[in-house]
Parts: C-alpha cells; structure tokens; sequence
C-alpha cells in the first residue's frame, strides 16, 4: 500500500509546516484513507555512514556466524590516546552482505530504532558491540530482507553526490527526518496510489487548497504526424471492453541513461518503498508515484515500429525483467514490436504488468521512448493474478488509472529526462486515444438525505460533487446530470455519489437514530430447541467445545470407516489449508475425537465433551450450480437450481466421554463413562426437541463396538444417529482412553420428527397409588425394550408409570436366560384401585409379555 | 442400632391373670427403656402395642369372655394398657430430646469438604456470544435468519454485487469446493461452491425469500484461508445484520450500531464510523470502536464493516432501489470475544481445550 511522504505531499496541496504523520492520518481516515503503518518516524539519531575497516567472522557454538567488525564513523570514533576521534568503532553483525570497504548506516548508542529499539553498547558473543550496522527493516524504510543497508547498492555514493563520508548524518542522507504515512487504499479509490490523489483527498478533508498536477494545463503537445506508431489490435477484449484505450508516446534523444538520478529523488522512492535503478526507470517510477500514471522507458534504438498492442497467440512465451520465462495466456494482453517488419512479431512485455528484457533501457542507451498507456483493469488483473506478478504497475492497472493522465505524465517525464539527464525533446508525439466519454449520472438531490438521513442542502450537494471533481449540469427541478471526472471509474451510479456528499460532509454529521423494526417472531421453535440442547448437555457435564470442519481420510481410516462407507465422500476442497485436511467433515465425531485426543494429550483424560455443528453430505451427481449475473434477479428455475446445487448440511450434535463420568472422592470411589452416559445423553437430546425415537442395537457399523452401539431412529425408520462405546481397534488408533463411549444424532432430523403446536395436558389424579412388582424371565437374546413395551401394553389405562429396575442372570434361570424386574405404578383416574384391579393389571401384563416376548413369570 | 432381644411372647396371656398382665406390662416397661433410640423404640412400639402384642391379644380375647368376666379383664387390661402407652410415650419424649441435643450435633459433617460429584460442563463462549447477540437482536424485532456453510459462489458473490473478477473471489483467501472425495475429478471439478467467506449471503437468500420489510441477524461460521495464528483462524463467526424498509438510511444503521455497541461493551461504549469500501454496500463504513484498554494506549479499533444496502444488491432480490432501502452490516465473533473478555490469543478459542470453555461456565 502506498506511503506517503509529507514533504512530496506539500507539492500537491498546501499543509501545514508543522503537519505530522499522526496527523495526517487523522485527517485522511476521515475521508476513507485508513493508515496502516508510520515509517521512519521512529528513528531518532545519532544514525551515520560508517565504512567497514575490518570484518572477522567467527563461528558460533550455536551455529551462527557472526561478524566482527571494525567501522570507521569519522568525528564519531572513539578517541585515541590523543584525545582524537581515531579509533573505529568495534560492531558485532549478524548479516553477511557486506564487505571491508563497504559504507554502511551505523546506528550509534543513544540512538532509537523503530520499535521503539534503544541502541546501547552491550556485550554480545564476547565482544563489546558498540552500536548496530543497520538493515532498511530496522529504520523502517521497508521489509528488505537481503541484510544490511550497503550504502552504494541502495544508489548513495560520493560520486552521485552523496555525504556518505564516515560520520556524515545518515537521517538526513536517508530521509529519516521526515515521517512517512503508508495507508491503506480500498479498491474504489485507485487515484490514492497517487501522491496527487492523497493531495487531492487531504483537500477534501481539511479544506486546503489543492493544486491538480495531473491536469493539463497547455504543456502538452499535440500528436505529430512523426510520432511513434502504435496500433491495437485486440481481438478478443474481456467483457467487451478493449484491453488498451490510450497509448501515448514520447520520445527523448541524446540522454545519458548512465547518470543517476539526484539524492531527493531516490531518497523519495526509497521512501515510497522503491529501489533507485537508473535515471530513466527512476523517472518513470518517479512519475508514477506522483501522479499514478504506470509508465516504460523503451530504448528507442532496439524498436522497431509498429508497436502492437494484442492479446498472446497460443503457445507464445515470454522472459519478463524478473527472468523468468513463462507460458502467455490467449487472454495476456501484450506490447509488442515488429522487427524485420514482422508485424507483432517480437513481444515487449506484459501490457500494464511487466517489461521483457530486449527493450529495457541500458546504461549506453542514448534515445528512449516514454510509454504512457491506459490499460483495462480487468485485463491486468488477470494477467497479473495469472503469472503472480504484483506489479506497481499492475496494482494502479487493477484498480483503474485516469485514462486522460497518459499525455500530462508523459509530458512530466519527458522533462525530468531533458533536466537531469541532458536530452532533449524530440518533436514526434503519438497518441491513440480511444478513451470512452463518461457515462452521464441523473442525480436526485434529495438522494443523498434519503439514503442517509442528514438534510444536505441541494447547493452544498453540487459543491461536493464538483470538490470531488464532476461536472455537475442541469437537470429537471431537483435533479442534475453528474459526469465524473476521469479519474473516478468507480462513480457509476447514484449510491456513489450519495458516497461521496456523505464523507466529504463527514460522516460525523450523521445522526444516530434506533429504527423501530415491526413486531418480530422470536426465535424460530429450532432456534430455542437448540439452544435448549446445548443448555441441557452443559448442565448434564458435557463440555462444549468447537473444531475446523476439515477431516482427512486417515481420520476415516482410523474410525475403521469400509472402503464404500459414504461417510468418506466428503465435500473436497480445492485449496485446503493442508492436503491432510483436504475434506469437509460428514460427521461430527471425526473432529470431535480430535478435540478429545487434543485434551487427553494436555492431561484431561476424564473427558465429557460436545459439539454441535454442521456436516456436510455431498451427492454424487449433483449438477454445478449455474453461473449467473449479480444485479438482477434469477429466474425462478435458476433460484431453484442455485439451492439444488448446494449440498445438504445438516446440523449435529455429538459427544464424546471417558475416563471418571462421577468424579472418585472422599465420598468413595469413581465411577467410570459407560454406553449408558452416551445413551443417556443422546436420549436427552432427543427428549429436548420432543421428538420419540426408537432404540436398537446395531452391531455392524464403525466406528462402533458390535455388541454395545445403539441405532437411534424415528418411530418411522429414519435414521437418527448412533450412541455407544467405541470400537477397541478405534480407541487405540485415536490414543483414547479405553472405553472412550461417544453419540452422534441429527438434530434436523429430530427437529423435523417433533410434534408442533402446543402440548396438550393429561389430568393429575389425586387417587391413591397402587404398586406392583414383576420378575420375567426371557431369553437373553430378547431385548429389554420389546419386554418392556409387551408389560406397557399388557398393562393398560391404568398403568401410570413403569420401570425397568433389575436385570438378572444366573444358574438358577437356566442357560442363556435373564430376569428382567418390573416395577408398576397403578392409579385409576376416576376412583379408587382395588386389589382386584392391581392383580388383573399384573396378569394381563405378564399375558402380553409372555405372548410377545416368551416370558414367564419368575416364580 | 441396639435392640434388645424380644422377650418370650409365645405363651398366650390370660386377661383375667392379673399377675401375667403385670408381668406382660413389667416386660414391656422394661423394653421401652432399654430402647436406646428413636428407632430401637419404633420396633419396641411395634413389639410391645402391636396386633401381635400379648396384651393386644388379651384385649382381643375379652371378647370371648363370659360378660360377667368381661368387664374384670377389661378393668385389668385398660390400666394395664394405659401404663404401656404412656411409657411409650415419655420415652418418645425423651429420645427426640437426646436426639436434638446431642446425636444431630454428633452427626455434625465437615460441610468445607468438596460435594462435586460430577465435573461441571461449559458452554464454548462464542456460541454464548452468538446467542447474547441474537438475543439483542430479538429484543429489537429482528428474526434470526440462517443459511449454509457451503454456499453457491452466486450467493457468496455475485448477488452482494463482488463481480467475477473481484479480488475476493480469487484464490487467496476463498476456500473453493470441488467434488465429493473418491470421486475421479473431485479435485478439479468446479461445482461453483465456496466455503462462505462471510454471512453476508444470508442477506440475498433472505431477501430473496422473505417479504419486505426484513429485520434480520446471522450469526454464523464463516471461512477464509488464513493460517491460524494469534489473531487470525480459518473458521471464524461473524453476525450479520440486514434491514430493508422504506425510509432507512445510514442514521438508522449507526443508531442501530451504537445500541448493538452498547449492549455488548456496556453504556459507556463510543463508536465512530468512517468511510471505507465493501461491494455490496454503498456507501459504506467502517465501525470503530474506542477501546481504552488498546494496546500501546487508547484509541479507535475497528470492529466491523457496514453501509447502505448497494441497490445491486436489491436488484438482484428483485427489490426496486428506489423504493426501498437498507442499511447492512458485519461484526467478528471472536473479535468481540476477545475485546469484551481481555483474549489475547486465538488458539485458546478454536483448539477445543475444555478449560477455556470451562472457565466462562455457562455464561459470558
């Protein structure tokens, strides 16, 4: 993201002498221009050029190297027994860029680094280090990892003009004095990659009178007949729009592209964030950063005309500046030449993203050619996202560049060459200029206080949109036509407008006013029945907890899931975080057990936990959902499409236990997580969404323990989820505590099985209780539910209550028999029981179970 | 328990022997002051004034006595009786105030030791969190709407107006779905899914599906390709906020933001809004929040993004623009977690460790 730098600033529009970064972040955030980072600030001195005079490395035990280095930093020596500054510092570096010889910026004690980072002399690797040899990171000049600042590489010699003599005052060689802003510019706001824009936006925030640099106020010649030709030929532009509408050249003879350019200049763009290369790309690069205008220096001598602007022809390749070669796309948009009048033939580079090599401007290069050409946004994104190539060209290109700067910026660039490299104007100037007018906007000048509620007077209105730059013209009464300037490719309708009235006001301005919303419904009877799960489990000891949706197949692995188990079909991600976790999760117990194993490896190995999230059920087949446009609604078939293509996602709830359920104490000893307390909770589950469902065992599905995993369905079949102890193999592949037990049920599924409306009351009976006990004996085989619906049954009216309260095996039942022990609560609703009553109820009651279920009485 | 052993009841007693009866009655005193507390005296009850009881039985006989001997039994066992009953009755009497004065203080307990049967459970916080913003909501009006995790891209995109070139849609930070796994090309094949990079697509679907006005919130998962670390996650929540009405404007959406300001950072909670950039809103803000305890001083803190409905956005619900408007807003969950519950890091909340949640119980 740009910085900005207050001194260049002042260039554009006036500030205050004694404007601070902290300031101007204040006042550019209330325009939308949100800082990100103050630069430079933070260093305060003694910061000097200091030459290395020796430099020993020695081996660490840690394995580093470090250098010991002697460095020269004139006046600020150490003193000799003379009382003369003679003695070079001794310096202790980490970095080995450098050599003996080189200039470095040498942070003395007492000076303060970004951070705030204090420097002192310190002992370190047995040497005392008297100050701190300097990387661009560490003055806040930038995230230059390559090592220290070596004076010369960054374009600051003696022979370019630059203190850079042992002693000489780094801050100010550097620019360090001055503070620098980088902000943060929102996609709508391309202009702002400019000094001119920020300039311009500083104005509207502060009332400061703002001068537009990037107007042309006359010095722009006219297109010759002699310029450059440049021609372009896009064949297949995206979205219709052509890849190229603007394209101004300008030529400059006789320069001499060995010269560096001037310290304020590369001082600047260090500041800015840019390497200083060469006068002729620094420049350019110059040119860029204060008006926003991307723009190529060609070597005239190495072109030959035509110029073509085309898309890439299949199977073409191209060895952009960062020498790589790299596979163009049909749909890259190029520069190209036509050497041997082979028109097109010789690619240039990668229009509004990045330059090849034949072209660039070299230190012999004498004439060169100044490209600046608008490029369509969409067009440079793509290529730029296509070949990662975040060009600062291409990040102006993408978020729109004013296509009527092309001629003023060239202009600008063609007499800082004339100025500080020696050459002079050539007379050809082409221009093709195939820029669309502005679409008109017919604006209401009540929309802005309709849409944010603050009275805007209809002339405060226009003066607005005439600060921001339209051309605002008569309308019918209460409306104008608003054209935007060229600048503002983002103003396309009213509502940006009514933006731009609204900040430009301030939005300080806008009252704060509660809307009265009309009667509301609550939460949904899902909404409150989930909640009352998560309540319920919580109050139960469950412990909620939360995880990534994303599962492997290893995980499914490890629940022993067969190979054509649909639960391995899960959703797949096209760029996981980690190929390992490459899928959505379609059950909850796969991640769930990870949180488990996650607690019972930080020591928790009694463990009842829950969650409660959503799953994801991919169907094969399931047609792609269609591409449609936004702005307009779809078609009902194209809704119904658009819903048939996402995947079913229900929600689940699921838990996990081991270890001590009841804690052991001084009350006596624990006891231990069973099936029943997954059971028991997956029942609870279902007793809170009211639903009634129907348990049975099941004895062949995983991750599950055959002979101690319960089915939970609907009275209807459907499946509602399992509950259970784990598998043994499962257990131990997870590292779990042995008999880890564990639930998972589709809360939809119970949701969509619960009875609605409002619950109808059954009568209390005040008569008295009349109490039964029954022993049966049955097979083994036979399950306790079928016996205790055959008793239910058997039972009748009168029953008011039974349970289930002995379960007994022994010899005396005879092999493979149990006994299972009733309890019955008998009460009439209308009288009194009788004994009669209670041993026909009881009778009645063995009959049924012994008809369904074989049983017998125990005698 | 001490009880004494029962004394020899099996010989029937005569209610015309008066020396029997003295005996029986002598047995019985004797009983009731062995009987060394309340529970030894309910069986003594029982044994010595029961059904079964020798003088029970002797009273029950007098009835087969000839009349004239009826009435000398009856004048034997009545007083006889009485003596046993009123025995009874003194060392109930003084049992119970034993009882209250020594054996309660006795059975005294260390009420200090620890009586957690069973470990606590815990809600996790940010779905605490969630459902404390759905009630503000809920006590404004608003309904709580609720859509998918894996959503169309034209939801997630296209209908809030995020063109197919829009930066966002790109592979940096929107998780894309392809096929199910076992599939061929499952990890090639381009269903145009995402994972929803933020709740804002409930709004198209509401919008779509309810009928105007709408005064909706969603709180919900939402996904970005983000590593974790200390202050990003890949699944994260967000609260989504959408009203559309005629007549609303952005005084309404910051009305709305600074009561929603309060409720979660109490009444002394400052906003501000300031402009910024967001496809489906138009215009739009940022919110920020003064947040005195910020790190290295006091200042603004952003805490979700917000503006007025882009009229794209309605045109795509077939909503005329002209007529109606809408203020929409985004806050992070977890941001508002951290900055209401002093969390400084993001694993805490997204690894599952049972003591973070365990540490906020079942409340915030």
């Amino acid at each position: 993201m740009p910085n900005i730098v207050l001194g260049w600033l002042g260039e554009h529009v006036e500030i205050p002498s004694d404007l601070t970064a902290e300031r101007l972040a204040a006042d550019l955030v209330r325009v939308g221009l949100e800082e990100e980072a103050v630069h430079g600030a933070g260093v305060t001195g003694p910061l000097v050029a200091g030459e290395v005079v020796s430099l020993v490395a020695e081996p660490q035990k840690n394995g580093k190297v470090i250098n010991w280095c002697q460095v020269d930093v004139g006046s600020h020596n150490t003193l000799d027994e003379a009382g003369s500054p003679t003695v070079p510092r001794g310096i202790v570096c980490g970095a080995h860029n450098f050599g003996v010889g080189d200039r470095v910026v040498v942070a003395l004690p007492g000076a303060v680094l970004p951070g705030p980072f204090a420097i002192a002399s310190r002992k370190t690797y047995g040497h005392v280090s008297d100050g701190m040899i300097c990387s661009q990171s560490e003055l806040g000049l930038g995230d230059d990892h390559d090592g220290i600042i070596v004076l010369e590489r960054l374009g600051y010699s003696e022979a370019l003009g630059h203190d850079t003599t042992p002693g000489a005052d780094a801050l100010a060689l550097l620019g360090l004095g001055e503070e620098v802003l980088e902000i943060n510019v929102t996609p709508d706001r391309g202009y702002c990659f400019s000094v001119r824009g920020v300039a311009r936006e500083y104005a509207h925030s502060t009332g400061a009178v703002f001068t537009d640099r990037g107007l042309d106020t006359g010095s722009v010649p006219a297109p010759t007949a002699s310029g450059f030709v440049v021609e372009v030929d896009d064949a297949t532009p995206v979205h219709g729009r052509p890849g190229c509408d603007r394209f101004v050249t300008r030529i400059v003879r006789g320069i001499d592209a060995s010269a560096a350019s001037p310290a304020w200049m590369q001082r600047r763009l260090t500041q800015a964030g840019m390497r200083p290369v060469s006068l002729p790309v620094d420049v350019t690069n110059y040119v860029m950063l204060d008006l926003g205008q991307p723009l190529h220096a060609y070597d005239l001598a190495t072109l030959a005309a035509p110029v073509v602007v085309r898309r890439a022809a299949p199977g073409e390749r191209l060895t952009t500046l960062d020498g790589q070669d790299r596979s163009l796309d049909p749909e890259d948009l190029l520069i190209t030449d036509s050497p041997d009048g082979a028109r097109g033939s010789r690619i240039l580079g990668l229009a509004g993203v990045m330059g090849g090599a034949e072209t660039e401007v070299v230190p012999s290069t004498t004439d060169v050619l100044v490209e600046a050409a608008h490029f369509d946004a969409v067009s440079v994104a793509r290529t730029a996202r296509r070949h990662k190539l975040p060009s600062e060209a291409a990040k102006r290109f993408e978020r729109g560049v004013d296509p009527r700067l092309a001629g003023v910026a060239a202009q600008r660039v063609v007499e800082l060459l004339v100025e500080l490299g020696g050459g002079t104007t050539d007379e050809a100037v082409s221009d093709l200029d195939a820029v669309p007018a502005p679409v008109e906007i017919r604006f209401s000048l009540s929309e802005p206080e309709r849409l944010v509620g603050v009275p805007y007077p209809a002339d405060r209105v226009v003066s607005v949109l005439r600060e921001v730059g339209c051309e605002v013209l008569d309308a019918e009464p209460g409306a104008v036509r608003v054209v935007p300037p060229s600048w503002r490719p983002d103003l396309t309708g009213s509502a940006d407008l009514v933006e731009e009235v609204a900040r430009i006001v301030g939005y300080d301005a806008i009252p704060s006013v509660l809307p009265a919303a009309p009667a509301g419904r609550g939460l949904t009877a899902a909404q409150v029945v989930r909640r009352s799960v998560a309540r319920a489990l919580a109050e139960d000891g469950l412990v909620e907890t939360l995880s990534y949706p994303f599962v492997g197949s290893d995980q499914h692995d490890a629940l022993g899931l067969p190979a054509d188990d649909a639960r391995r079909h899960g959703l797949v991600l096209r760029n996981p975080m980690s190929a390992e976790r490459g899928q959505m999760r379609t059950t909850l117990l796969v991640t769930l057990l990870d949180t488990a194993r996650r607690n019972v490896a930080r020591g928790h190995a009694d463990l009842a936990l829950f969650e409660i999230g959503l799953v994801t059920l991919p169907v094969p087949g399931t047609a792609p959902a269609p591409l449609l446009p936004g702005g307009a609604r779809p078609s009902d078939e194209d809704l119904e499409a658009l819903r048939a293509a996402v995947p079913h996602q229900p929600r689940r709830v699921a838990g996990v236990l081991a270890g001590q359920r009841d804690r052991a104490g001084w009350w006596g000893p624990a006891r231990d997580a069973d099936w029943t307390d997954a059971l028991a909770a997956a029942r609870l589950v279902a007793d809170r969404t009211g639903a009634e469902i129907v348990v049975e065992r099941d004895a062949d599905t995983a991750p599950w323990h055959p002979g101690r995993c319960a089915r939970l369905t609907l009275v209807d079949g459907t499946l509602v989820g399992h509950a259970g102890e784990l598998h043994p193999k499962v257990v131990e592949s997870l590292s779990l505590p042995a008999r880890t037990v564990a639930f998972e049920v589709d809360l939809d599924v119970l949701l969509g099985a619960a009875p609605g409306g409002p619950r109808q009351a059954v009568p209390v009976s005040t008569f008295p209780l009349a109490k039964e006990d029954i022993a049966l004996v049955v097979d083994a085989a036979v399950p306790a539910e079928d016996v205790f619906a055959a008793v239910r049954d058997g039972a009748g009216d009168l029953l008011e209550e039974l349970s289930l309260f002995d379960v007994f095996t022994g010899e005396q039942l005879g092999d493979g028999m149990k006994s299972l022990a009733f309890s019955l609560r008998l009460r009439g609703r209308d009288r009194t029981l009788t004994g009669e009553d209670a041993a026909r109820v009881r009778a009645d009651a063995v009959a049924e179970a012994q008809r369904r279920t074989g049983a017998t009485l125990r005698s | 328990m001490s009880t004494p052993a029962p004394e020899d009841r099996s010989s029937s007693l005569s209610p015309l022997d008066a020396a029997a009866v003295e005996g029986a009655v002598a047995a019985a005193l004797r009983e009731i002051a062995a009987a060394e507390d309340l529970d030894a005296l309910k069986v003594v009850r029982t044994a010595v004034t029961g059904d079964r009881s020798p003088l029970a039985l002797a009273n029950r006989a007098i009835g087969a006595l000839a009349p004239a001997d009826k009435a000398v039994a009856g004048k034997l066992l009545g007083p006889a009786r009485g003596r046993v009953s009123k025995a009874l009755a003194t060392r109930q009497t003084e049992l119970e105030a034993d009882r209250d004065a020594r054996v309660l203080v006795e059975e005294s307990v260390d009420v200090t030791l620890p009586v957690a049967r069973r470990a606590p459970g815990a809600r996790h916080p940010l779905e605490t969190l969630q459902e404390r913003v759905a009630d503000f909501f809920v006590s404004m009006g608003w309904d709580i709407a609720e859509g998918p995790e894996v959503e169309a891209e034209w939801f997630n995109f296209d209908a809030l107006n995020f063109g197919p070139d829009h930066p966002a849609r790109q592979m940096q930070d929107t998780f894309f779905v392809g096929g199910a796994a076992g599939d061929e090309d499952a990890a090639s094949v381009d269903p145009h899914l995402v994972l929803r990079t933020h709740t804002s697509p409930v709004q198209a679907r509401t919008l779509l599906e309810r009928d105007l006005p709408v005064y909706v919130a969603c709180p919900g998962k939402v996904f970005r390709t983000d590593e974790l670390d200390a202050t990003h996650t890949p699944v994260f929540h967000q609260v989504e906020g959408l009203a559309v009405d005629k007549g609303l404007t952005m005084a309404h959406l910051l009305g709305t933001l600074d009561h929603f300001a309060r409720a979660m950072f109490g009444p002394e909670a400052r906003t501000r809004l300031r402009p910024s950039f967001f496809p489906f809103t138009e215009p739009s803000a940022e919110m920020d929040l003064w947040f005195p305890q910020k790190k290295g001083g006091a200042g603004w803190i952003e805490w979700g993004g917000c503006g007025m409905v882009n009229p794209n956005v309605l045109r795509a619900a077939g909503i005329d623009p002209d007529e109606y408007s809408g203020f929409a807003f985004g806050m992070g969950i977890e941001r508002t977690l951290m900055l209401r519950h002093g969390i400084t890091d993001m694993h805490d909340m997204v690894e599952g460790d049972v003591r973070f949640s365990q540490h906020f119980g079942m409340g915030l």
